[in-house]
Parts: structure tokens; C-alpha cells; sequence
């Protein structure tokens, strides 16, 4: 027997519990407080730990000293009612002709209140709200309903907002009774249901070989065709309700279908245009590739005078789109480009041996991407995804440029009401917006604090020149430059993903 | 145990795989070169050689993960050819299980055993469920069926690899590699696995090196080089007397430690 080394254990050590600096609440202080300021062990130490309780201090000076003029302004200072009703003289001083206090310099949020219902619904009529109401109502209902977890029929209540509720939702702010006349959705129903027809029987191989490769495509069309002229056809029936046409839209309201619509549409789109983009077939690829560079590498707001100043010179006489609706698809299609991207990233993520493995069960394409691949890749890219969705909130600012009222473009047209003119109108309303703006971004995503004003106000100064024709000219050369900048970016970005994806081939 | 197997583990006259005059090439380089291999049902065959000698190719052409590009390869009388029906009918009889497991981390063990069944097969979410508990039990794991993946052991993950294959009660199983990404000590669960379903007769054709495995239940063992088939023999006679120059080089570096 040989004598035991001693750094050898001929039993069990104790188990201890952690020192106080680990767990409970002076853990959670040590750890996260005061980690980095209070070790005085050495003199490097304690000087180090000096170092940072002044910096920690200063920190906390310049935050407030930040923040306190935002809240002075904000609250503190701000007159917050107009009892008298004497609009814009309330907020006005001494020297103004009122009765506040010179160098005052304060919010005049009686003016907001006064303009409350035109920011948020535009010139919509008064006595028609209850319909701006109920679609609001019914949407948060169904919205909190199908993302909350553990809800019966979440599942139903999802599927019904993505498609009966637009259809309501169009149905309440419109008034329905649109003029589609019900004879031509006839004839385009019948002309769907002979597709489906020619599909079903080139699928049991009735019609040749070419035609039974093709049967899935005359399906769907078939189906798209159905789809579209059913909802024409309801939007065509007579509620009974007092139209009220986009143009008399506005403000938060237009926000909200801008953004919301561009949201729901931009992640289907873009889903589908990064598989297709991942395709093995070219000519899907190469087709859903040109879409992505095209859309991404044009500004929004070239897209936005596109959709409504170029567009209607390209359309036959007597036809015409509805100026919000032209907007409305450009908005998505811009933003499907941008989501596509970032879905492709995720798609990117995922290993070789998942597709092996789904592929090896037998699970075909579609199963694969729906069961396997997307649920960890779209996992993958959430933060990208919100990144997409809170710009694109913000970017429907850029509508007001075009002659639609955005929540900014009411705010603009408000701040010209003589009635209220005060040094600190503008001010006001524009804190009043980026509020609201702050507040809907926030609900996005709680993690991130963005700049809100700038996307928005960046664009008044362009509405001031928008004659027709040089406007068309100067945004189509715009397009351009920016168009080279960005594909030239977008290439660059394709040779740094081959170059990095080579180590990881196996 | 060993009569038992004995008697269980008989190989068939029915053919479940015939390869004929096979080749494979990758851009230019000639993969697989002519490869002629038929097994038939019961069979247990395990194929070893160096690294790059064509493998994993050969079984990954088994089911349509590679395609070869020309030549004859019939599984169950079904001909491996551009025809979607034809591969989606092999892929439900073949199971696979992957050197890296390759299951879905995002679902939970008993999730990852009733995808197949529920969605190729078209089976009710009860049945695929007891299916999948029965297999899970089988390669004794039921206890972690609610858990994830990543929060088993490898040797864990690669037996519910085993028993999620096992669920689309397949004719023939293919392994590549399953042990090659296992710590030593998880090797052995694994294997003890793969062997009690050899005794049950499962038709089955196993890429290892694992030559304890080979000498246990094999019926033939292949070896490949430089994407041929340059030895076929019985585990004993191919331990004991490898004809080929390049087949004694290959034991004499796996055997001599």
C-alpha cells in the first residue's frame, strides 16, 4: 500500500451553499450593481473601483440632465387644458398678447386635444366613427386572441383574422357597395372553375404529359381567380352603410392599414420569395431573385410616386386605382423584398442533415419547409423580422407624400390652423405623434428604442417640389443611383456569403 | 440468446435491393464505379473502408439523398429514378439514421417519432403516438419522450434516431456511421440497440467501423476503395483471411491498437 498523495481525496467534500456575493438579493446588488465598484483589494483595485462609481455618477447626471428638458417641456411646464376655449391665445405669453409668463416654454396640448380626432381618423365623418371603432375593437380582440398562448381555437381565431377580418374591416371603413358589376365576377368565377376543371383532368393525365406536370399551376390559379371575385363580389353588396372613400381617410388610421397590411402581406410574400430564391429550379430563382434586387434597391419613396403618379399614365383610360390601394401594394411589395432577405438568412441557418432527415422519412418538399426547415429559421431570425416590420411602421410616413394623410401628414395640415397658432404648436404636435409613433413601435418590439421622428420628417421637405413631370424625372434618376448603390451592396453581400459558407461545406 | 438469434437472424430468398452496373460522379470526380451489390431480405451487410472510398454515397443513393447517374438500383422492386412517387414509395420503406442524428430540435423526442407516420402516413395522432412509444420503449427510452432533443445524451439522441426511423416500420434500415459522433461510453448503448434489431430480423445495412459489431451480426462484410467494391465476405473468413492488399492495410490500421 503506498501513502496517498494529498491532493488526492479519500473522501467525499462537502457541499457548500454560495457565498453571499451569488445568490439572493446582495448577489443580484453585487452582480449587477456594484460588481464593477467596490473592490478595494489593491490600489489598482480601489482606484479602478473610484473610476467607475464618477463615471457611474456622471452617466446618471447626463440621463437626467437629458431627460429633465423632455419633461419639463412635456409635462411639467405644459398647459394641459383650454378651459375658456381660447384656443390658440392659452398658450401664448405676456409679450404674445396672453397671459403666460415671458420665456415660457412649455407643450400646448389643448391644441392637440382639439385636433385629436383629425390625427387620428382624418376629415372620416364624425357620425361614421363607430365603424373606425369597431374594426379597431374586433381587430385587438382577435389580434391578443390569436397571439396569446394557451386560448381555445387560437389556431381558428388566426386564420379568421387573416382572412375575414380585411374583408370586415374593408367592408366598416368603406361602406362595402363597391361598382363591380356582379355579371363580369360571374363570368371571371366561371372562367376559375374551367381552370380547376382543365387542372383536375390534366392531373388524372387525361390531357398529355405537359399537361399533367402544369396541373398543379391551373389549380391554383384556378382557386386565385375564385378567391379574388368572391371578395369582389361581397365588397359589391349593398349594407346599407354611407360610403366613405379612401380619400377621406386619415391620419393614424391610414397608419395602421398601411402598416398592418404591409406586415400580414410581408411575411407570407417574403417567405415564399426566399424559398423560391433558394430554389433548385433557375428559372424560379433567377425570376424570384430579379424581384428581390429590383424592389430592394429602389427608395420607398420612388416606389410610393411610381405607384402614383407613373402609374396611372400606364393604365388605360377609365381605369382607376384607388390611390391608397396603389400605395398600399407598393408598401408590400417593398417590404415582402426586405423580408425575403432576411427569411433567406434564417433559411441559411439551418443544417444540411434536417432536410436529409426529413427527406429520408419521406416527407416531401412543401412538409419539409413547413414541419422542419421554417419553424427553427424563422425562430432563427426574429429580431430581423421585428427590425423589417418597425421600419416599415415608421416608413408609412413616406405616404404622405403622395397626397394620402398619415398620422404625420394630419399633424402637418393641423399645424396650419391659424386659429392655434402658437410658438410651440409645431413642437407639440410633433411630440404628440412621435408619442403615438413610440407607443405602437414599442408593442412591436419592447426591446429597442428608435428614433421616430426622423423617418417621417425627412420627407416634408420633398412634397414642396412635386410638379409632374420633373418630379417623375428627378425620383426615376434617383432611383437609379440608389438602385446602383444597393445591388452593388447586395452583390457584395452574395460574394461574402459564398466565401463564408465554403468553410462550412462538409 | 444466441439460439435464439441464430434462428431468427435467416436471411430470405426475397431480393430487397439490387444494384446493378451503378456509377456516381461529383462534378468530375468518378464516386461510385460500377458498383453490382445484391442483398437480400434478412441480410445484415456492413460496408467499411477509408475515409472517401464512396460509402456513404452508395447507401445515400439507396434512398435518393444522392442520385446516381447511371445504372440500375432497385429497392423492393422499385426503381430509383426521376419519378417523385417511386422515391417518396422507397423513402417510406427505408429508414435512415445519420452519423449526426439529424433530429428535429425544435420538436419534443415523441414529436420527432410521430411526424412521419402522422404526415406520410396519414395516421391519427393516438395511433402514431402509441406506435411511437411502443419503438421508445423498444430502444428504452420512453421516459424522455417530452423532452428536447438537446437535452439528451448523444448516445440518447441517436436511439431515438433508431426508434423515430423505426416508427414508419420500415423493410430496410440504413445506417451511416451511427457511432462515429459518440463519446466511448455511449458507443455500446447504441450498438446494443442496432444489434437486438438484427436478432428481430430487420434487414439492414450499416456504414461502421465498429468490427465488434460487424463480427457479432453481419452476415457480409463489404469493403470499399476508391468508390469500388473490392471485397465481399463472411465477418470471420474477412477478418481472418482479406484477399486484397489494400483490405489488410485497412485492418492492420484498425485492428493494431
Amino acid at each position: 500500500m503506498t501513502t496517498p498523495r494529498k491532493y488526492v481525496r479519500t473522501e467525499d467534500a462537502p457541499l457548500l451553499p454560495p457565498p453571499a456575493t451569488e445568490a439572493g438579493i446582495t448577489g443580484w446588488l453585487w452582480q449587477n450593481i456594484f460588481a464593477s465598484m467596490s473592490d478595494f483589494q489593491s490600489l489598482g483595485a480601489a482606484i479602478r473601483s473610484l473610476f467607475m462609481i464618477l463615471f457611474s455618477l456622471l452617466l446618471v447626471y447626463l440621463f437626467i440632465d437629458q431627460t429633465y428638458g423632455l419633461i419639463d417641456f412635456a409635462i411639467l411646464s405644459a398647459v394641459w387644458s383650454d378651459p375658456e376655449g381660447l384656443k390658440r391665445e392659452v398658450c401664448w405669453t405676456v409679450q404674445q398678447g396672453g397671459s403666460l409668463p415671458d420665456g415660457w416654454h412649455g407643450a400646448c396640448w389643448p391644441f392637440v386635444w382639439a385636433k385629436q380626432k383629425f390625427a387620428w381618423f382624418g376629415p372620416y365623418p364624425s357620425e361614421e366613427l363607430w365603424r373606425i371603432y369597431l374594426s379597431l375593437i374586433v381587430g385587438s380582440i382577435g389580434l391578443v386572441w390569436a397571439l396569446r398562448e394557451r386560448l381555445p381555437y387560437r389556431r381558428q381565431v388566426g386564420v379568421l383574422m387573416l382572412t375575414l377580418y380585411p374583408l370586415l374591416a374593408f367592408i366598416l371603413l368603406t361602406g362595402g357597395n363597391s361598382d363591380a358589376s356582379f355579371t363580369g365576377i360571374g363570368v371571371w368565377i366561371i372562367v376559375g372553375l374551367a381552370l380547376i376543371s382543365v387542372g383536375r383532368m390534366g392531373a388524372a393525365g387525361h390531357l398529355g404529359t405537359i399537361f399533367a406536370e402544369l396541373a398543379g399551376i391551373f389549380g391554383i390559379v384556378g382557386w386565385g381567380i375564385i378567391a379574388l371575385n368572391v371578395v369582389r363580389g361581397i365588397v359589391a353588396v349593398d349594407f346599407n352603410l354611407t360610403p366613405v372613400g379612401t380619400g377621406d381617410w386619415g391620419g393614424l388610421l391610414i397608419t395602421l392599414v398601411v402598416a398592418l397590411t404591409g406586415i400580414v402581406a410581408s411575411l407570407p410574400l417574403g417567405i415564399i420569395l426566399a424559398l423560391g430564391r433558394r430554389s433548385e429550379m433557375p428559372v424560379v430563382s433567377v425570376l424570384c431573385t430579379i424581384f428581390i434586387e429590383f424592389w430592394r434597391g429602389v427608395p420607398l419613396i420612388t416606389v410610393l410616386f411610381m405607384a402614383s403618379v407613373m402609374l396611372p399614365l400606364f393604365l388605360p383610360a377609365g381605369v382607376n386605382f384607388d390611390n391608397l390601394l396603389r400605395a398600399l401594394i407598393g408598401v408590400m411589395l417593398f417590404s415582402a423584398a426586405y423580408m425575403a432577405e432576411v427569411v433567406r438568412g434564417g433559411l441559411q441557418a439551418i443544417d444540411k442533415g434536417q432536410y436529409e432527415g426529413a427527406q429520408a422519412m419521406g416527407l416531401s418538399y412543401w412538409q419539409t419547409m413547413r414541419l422542419i426547415v421554417l419553424p427553427q429559421a424563422l425562430t432563427h431570425v426574429i429580431p430581423g423580422i421585428v427590425n423589417t416590420f418597425i421600419g416599415l411602421f415608421k416608413d408609412t410616413t413616406l405616404v404622405s407624400i403622395v397626397g394620402i394623410f398619415d398620422l404625420l401628414g394630419a399633424g402637418q395640415s393641423a399645424v396650419a390652423d391659424a386659429a392655434w397658432s402658437t410658438p410651440v404648436q409645431a413642437i407639440t404636435i410633433y411630440l404628440y405623434i412621435g408619442i403615438i409613433f413610440f407607443i405602437f413601435t414599442t408593442l412591436v418590439s419592447i426591446v429597442g428604442i428608435f428614433d421616430l421622428l426622423g423617418a417621417g420628417q425627412s420627407a416634408i421637405a420633398d412634397a414642396a417640389w412635386s410638379t409632374p413631370v420633373q418630379a417623375i424625372t428627378i425620383y426615376l434618376y434617383i432611383g437609379i443611383i440608389f438602385f446602383i448603390f444597393c445591388f452593388g451592396m447586395s452583390r457584395y453581400s452574395i460574394f461574402m456569403e459564398n466565401k463564408l459558407s465554403k468553410s462550412r461545406r462538409h | 440468446m444466441a439460439a435464439s438469434s441464430a434462428t431468427k437472424m435467416q436471411v430470405t430468398e426475397e431480393v430487397i435491393i439490387q444494384m446493378s452496373q451503378v456509377n456516381k460522379w461529383y462534378g468530375t470526380f468518378h464516386v461510385l464505379r460500377d458498383i453490382n451489390l445484391t442483398v437480400n431480405k434478412g441480410e445484415r451487410i456492413v460496408i467499411c473502408g477509408p475515409s472517401g472510398s464512396g460509402k456513404s454515397t452508395l447507401i445515400r443513393c439507396l434512398n435518393r439523398l444522392e442520385e446516381h447517374q447511371s445504372g440500375d438500383i432497385t429497392v423492393q422492386g422499385i426503381t430509383i429514378n426521376n419519378d417523385l412517387k417511386n422515391i417518396d414509395e422507397i423513402r417510406r420503406e427505408v429508414g435512415m439514421v445519420f452519423q449526426h442524428f439529424n433530429l428535429f430540435p425544435h420538436l419534443t423526442i415523441l414529436e420527432n417519432c410521430t411526424l412521419a407516420p402522422i404526415w406520410v402516413r396519414r395516421m391519427p395522432k393516438a395511433d402514431a403516438e402509441a406506435i411511437a412509444m411502443k419503438y421508445l420503449e423498444r430502444v428504452k427510452i420512453p421516459e424522455q419522450a417530452h423532452k428536447y432533443p438537446g437535452q439528451l445524451s448523444g448516445g440518447q439522441q441517436q436511439r431515438v434516431a433508431i426508434a423515430r426511423s423505426l416508427c414508419m416500420e420500415p423493410q430496410l434500415m440504413l445506417f451511416d456511421e451511427p457511432t462515429s459522433a459518440l463519446d466511448p461510453e455511449m458507443i455500446k448503448e447504441v450498438l446494443d440497440t442496432m444489434v437486438s434489431l438484427a436478432e428481430d430480423g430487420m434487414s439492414m445495412i450499416c456504414v461502421t467501423h465498429e468490427m465488434g459489431f460487424a463480427r457479432k451480426v453481419a452476415n457480409r462484410v463489404i469493403f470499399m476503395d476508391e468508390g469500388q467494391i473490392i471485397e465481399e465476405k463472411e465477418p470471420e473468413e474477412f477478418f481472418n483471411n482479406p484477399e486484397n492488399e489494400r483490405t489488410k492495410l485497412f485492418l492492420s490500421q484498425i485492428l493494431d491498437h
